[in-house]
């Protein structure tokens, strides 16, 4: 029996003239791992702040926990965590005074000290909180975030702007809680974050929720097509890698021409002859499998980090 | 009620490791004390007990800067809106931080009062009880101004500016740097509009004449009736988020507090004592600067 622990129906939020989430549906299970995976800009904060009460909405009904977020503030903050994207703490407070003291603020709560052992952070538990890296942080945010033993959490990009080896350790971490059957919903414009630790995605763009899945589901919508990413000598124009047998899509990115076509062969074949004609050469080649990434070039037409 | 200790007792230990709250709450009211107390008094422990009030006064005072900033630089750094999404409500916050400002005044009070007994051998420090009071009415009201300060106020410098508009003519004006009686008649009459002038006068009634706090209930049930207006206004106006705009009649809200002064001034006018109250403390100073044979001559 489908138990889901949190409903949206239609939300929408604006600030001024800017429609930042219009009209989003969406529902997570209980113990479920629901991302919402878009570029800068596409609504997930929007939402997932209105979801933990932060905001206030400008249509839709959103229940989470069996809670109205505007109705019911107070229950529902003591139901879920949250890792917010840009907020802070006190310069000078250590990183055991932070646990304790938001553990004060619930009746149900976890022991400060086995939070600081899971996450690592014992030996920094007299540190201050600026005295600490940027996984460290992030870290901490999260003991923070479960220190209610929340029945949902929330992680509004909880890697953004990590080296790639604290982003695996935060993996990892997620990965943990997902074996819990702790129920998550993140955020990300990250295509591995959203592959390797979502049960299902909802994919994201300008306040619109485009694709939802799971992203096995997702990638098969892209299974017919594959993606040649070439380097070459010299640049060449678009329009004509566009006119390369079965291209659907021809773009540059950095110095590298990503083409999606329906099948690789003919199109490597095309695209060597045109080199040759033109007196160009091939620096590299890669045929990549499809991801959720191309299934978002697919829907939108653009890239993620556009 | 757990949520407003925890929070007091990490403000407490917040600010105990600033080196700005130490400066401004501690080194500075004692720099004064003994300036005030070693220049303008010449360590005369009679004039010393004059001073006391106004040193009081402007230690009190000074709550709103710190209380000012703390809030805005919370705000501006996204610390609120992480208790936001924690069960702590606004009052919470507020009320935790008047109440840590409120605690950790009393030590710096407590000590110039101590220096004042034993260093400059005031044998009387007048009524301790009402001088108590007034700390607590002072501390709260004052606290309170800076929270209405930082919800009126985007950026720290846009707070600072305001601070610096509201402390200048609130120690110049208000007996707290110059005495009440040496004022021009002018500024006297503006300074009866001001709550800094209440709790000047309300200390220093109280310890250079040992005034009982039956006749100074007027200036400390103005101050206690002004820390309420304002700390439920800042509640009114309190902001989580940095981007959050200030409401439109965020101003009016933050200008309606100066109404109980306003009101109170106009009567202080017709009836008030004050400015005589003014008048006699300042006359003791100026007859213990003058020679003791022009002071009392003898027949």
């Amino acid at each position: 029996m489908p138990n889901p622990v949190l409903q949206v129906e239609n939300l929408v939020k604006r600030y001024g003239e800017v429609e930042a989430v219009r009209g989003v549906s969406f529902s997570v299970e209980q113990g479920e791992v629901f991302g919402l995976l878009g570029p800068n800009g596409a609504g997930k904060t929007s939402t997932i702040e209105v979801l933990e009460g932060l905001r206030v909405p400008d249509g839709g009904r959103i229940s989470v926990c069996g809670l109205d977020p505007q109705k019911n503030p107070n229950e529902l903050k003591r139901e879920i965590g949250a890792a917010l994207q840009s907020t802070s703490l006190p310069d000078k407070i250590r990183v055991s005074e932070a646990l304790r003291l938001f553990a004060s603020f619930y009746q149900r709560r976890r022991k400060p000290e086995e939070l600081l052992k899971r996450f690592g952070l014992e030996e920094k538990r007299e540190a201050f909180y600026s005295q600490l890296s940027g996984g460290q942080k992030q870290r901490l945010a999260l003991a923070i975030a479960l220190v209610n033993d929340p029945k949902v959490l929330f992680l509004d990009e909880p890697t953004a702007g990590l080296d790639p080896q604290v982003r695996r350790e935060i993996y990892g971490i997620i990965e943990e809680l997902k074996q819990d059957r702790k129920t998550i919903v993140l955020t990300t414009h990250y295509i591995e974050e959203a592959e390797r630790l979502c049960d299902r995605v909802a994919i994201v763009d300008q306040g619109k929720l485009i694709a939802e899945g799971t992203p096995r589901q997702l990638k098969q919508r892209s299974a017919n097509t594959a993606r040649v990413e070439v380097r070459l000598a010299k640049q060449t124009e678009n329009g004509a890698l566009k006119g390369l047998d079965g291209v659907v899509d021809a773009r540059e990115l950095d110095g590298i021409y990503v083409l999606h076509c329906q099948r690789a062969a003919p199109t490597i074949v095309s695209l060597v002859k045109l080199l040759e004609a033109t007196g160009n050469e091939l620096v590299s080649l890669e045929i990549a499998t499809p991801s959720l990434e191309d299934v978002f070039i697919e829907l939108t037409g653009r890239r993620l980090r556009d | 009620m757990t949520n407003l200790l925890t929070l007091t007792r990490t403000r407490m230990v917040l600010a105990l490791r600033n080196k700005m709250f130490f400066f401004f709450s501690v080194v500075m009211p004692l720099l004064f004390f003994f300036l005030y107390a070693g220049i303008f008094a010449k360590g005369d422990p009679n004039r010393v007990r004059f001073f006391l009030g106004p040193v009081l006064a402007l230690n009190v005072m000074g709550s709103f800067w710190g209380l000012s900033a703390t809030l805005v630089t919370f705000r501006e750094q996204g610390i609120l809106r992480r208790f936001h999404v924690a069960p702590v409500t606004a009052s919470d916050l507020l009320a935790s931080s008047v109440l840590a400002n409120f605690i950790l005044t009393l030590p710096t009070v407590t000590v110039v009062l101590l220096f004042a007994r034993f260093i400059f051998h005031v044998r009387d420090l007048g009524n301790l009880l009402a001088t108590f009071l007034f700390v607590c009415a002072g501390t709260v009201s004052f606290g309170s101004l800076g929270l209405v300060v930082a919800s009126i106020t985007n950026t720290m410098q846009e707070t600072q500016v305001l601070n610096q508009l509201l402390w200048l003519p609130l120690i110049f004006l208000s007996g707290a740097t110059f005495p009440l009686g040496y004022l021009p008649k002018v500024v006297q009459g503006i300074s009866v509009f001001l709550p800094a002038t209440y709790l000047v006068t309300g200390l220093q009634q109280a310890t250079l004449f040992s005034k009982p706090m039956s006749e100074l209930l007027v200036y400390f049930l103005a101050l206690a009736f002004w820390s309420a207006l304002s700390f439920f206004v800042a509640a009114q106006l309190f902001r989580w988020e940095p981007e959050t705009k200030i409401p439109r009649n965020a101003k009016l809200w933050a200008a309606a507090t100066i109404i109980p002064f306003l009101l109170l001034g106009i009567w202080e006018h017709g009836n008030g004592q004050m400015l005589k109250q003014g008048q006699e403390a300042h006359r003791t100073l100026e007859e213990s600067y003058q020679p003791p044979s022009e002071a009392r001559p003898k027949s």
